[in-house]
C-alpha cells in the first residue's frame, strides 16, 4: 500500500494495523524518516533550519511509489508493506516518511526495506526546500543516494528461505 | 494547433515564473529537446532554467524521460531538478 498525505502517521499504529492479524509474519521492518535541524547544503553544515517544504509531483508520486512497491513485492516474498510519504511544510522532528516490510524472515523484510528508502529517494518525485537561517534553498540530489540505489539494478538479491 | 501542458517543480519553478503553462509549440517539433530549445526562447527565467541541462530531469506524461524521446500534441510535459525525496 501507498499513501501521499500532508498529515502525520503514527508508526506504532500503522504496523499493529498491518502485522497484528496476520500470524504467518516473523519479523517487520520499519523505517521513518526525520526532518534534521542541520541544513543539507554542503560547506555550511552547521546552518540551522525552522522548517522545511516539501512539494511533489501529484499523479506521478503516486505511480513511483506504487510501481517501487510491486517491484519490491517481486522481488522478495513479503506478507505485507507499506510507503507513507508525505508533503507540505515540516518542522525538524517531524516524521517524513514511513516503510514498513513484513516477511516471515527477517532477511527479506531487511532486504526489501532498504531497497525502497533507496529507490523512493532516487525515483519519488519530492523536493525538499529548506528554510535554513542563512535562508531558504532547494536541498541538492546526492551522489550517494545514487549510489545506493544503483546497487538493487546490477542483480535482484535473492532472500534466503 | 498543437496544444502541451508543461509543468515546472522546485526551482525550475521559482526561476519559470510559473508552476504550470499550456503552450503552442510549432509543429514540427517532435521531441523533448526541440521542445526544451523552444521553451528556453519563452523568457529570460526560462532561458535561466534550462541553461544547464545536466540539473534538469524530466518526465512526459508522468514518465521519466530523455531528450531524445518523442513529444506529441496533448503531452503532459513536466520538468524538475532531480528528485530529493525521503
Amino acid at each position: 500500500m501507498i499513501r501521499v498525505q500532508r498529515e502525520d502517521f503514527d508508526p506504532a499504529e500503522e504496523t499493529m494495523a498491518l502485522v497484528a492479524d496476520d500470524h504467518g509474519i516473523g519479523g517487520v521492518v520499519t523505517f521513518t524518516g526525520l526532518v534534521r535541524d542541520i541544513a543539507d547544503i554542503g560547506g555550511d553544515e552547521d546552518a540551522r533550519i525552522n522548517g522545511m517544504t516539501l512539494e511533489h509531483y501529484p499523479g506521478m508520486t503516486e505511480t513511483m511509489l506504487a510501481r517501487i512497491e510491486a517491484e519490491a513485492l517481486e522481488r522478495w516474498p513479503l506478507s505485507t508493506s507499506l510507503i507513507i510519504h508525505r508533503y507540505g511544510d515540516l518542522a525538524p522532528g517531524d516524521r517524513i516518511v514511513f516503510v514498513l516490510t513484513a516477511s516471515a524472515h527477517r532477511q527479506a523484510a531487511y532486504e526489501a526495506n532498504m531497497f525502497l528508502v533507496d529507490w523512493l529517494k532516487t525515483k519519488a518525485p519530492f523536493w525538499k526546500r529548506e528554510d535554513a537561517e542563512t535562508g531558504a534553498h532547494w536541498v541538492k540530489a546526492r551522489d550517494s543516494d545514487d549510489e545506493a540505489a544503483a546497487r538493487w539494478s546490477a542483480s535482484p538479491p535473492k532472500a534466503a528461505e | 494547433m498543437s496544444e502541451m501542458k508543461v509543468l515546472y517543480f522546485a526551482w525550475l519553478r521559482n526561476k519559470t515564473g510559473t508552476g504550470s503553462e499550456t503552450i503552442h509549440p510549432p509543429a514540427e517539433i517532435s521531441s523533448l529537446g526541440g521542445l526544451v530549445d523552444w521553451l528556453k526562447t519563452r523568457s529570460p527565467g526560462h532561458a535561466e532554467a534550462l541553461a544547464d541541462l545536466s540539473m534538469v530531469s524530466f518526465a512526459v506524461n508522468q514518465e521519466y524521460a530523455e531528450v531524445e524521446d518523442p513529444v506529441k500534441p496533448g503531452d503532459e510535459i513536466a520538468l524538475f531538478p532531480p528528485v530529493t525525496g525521503g
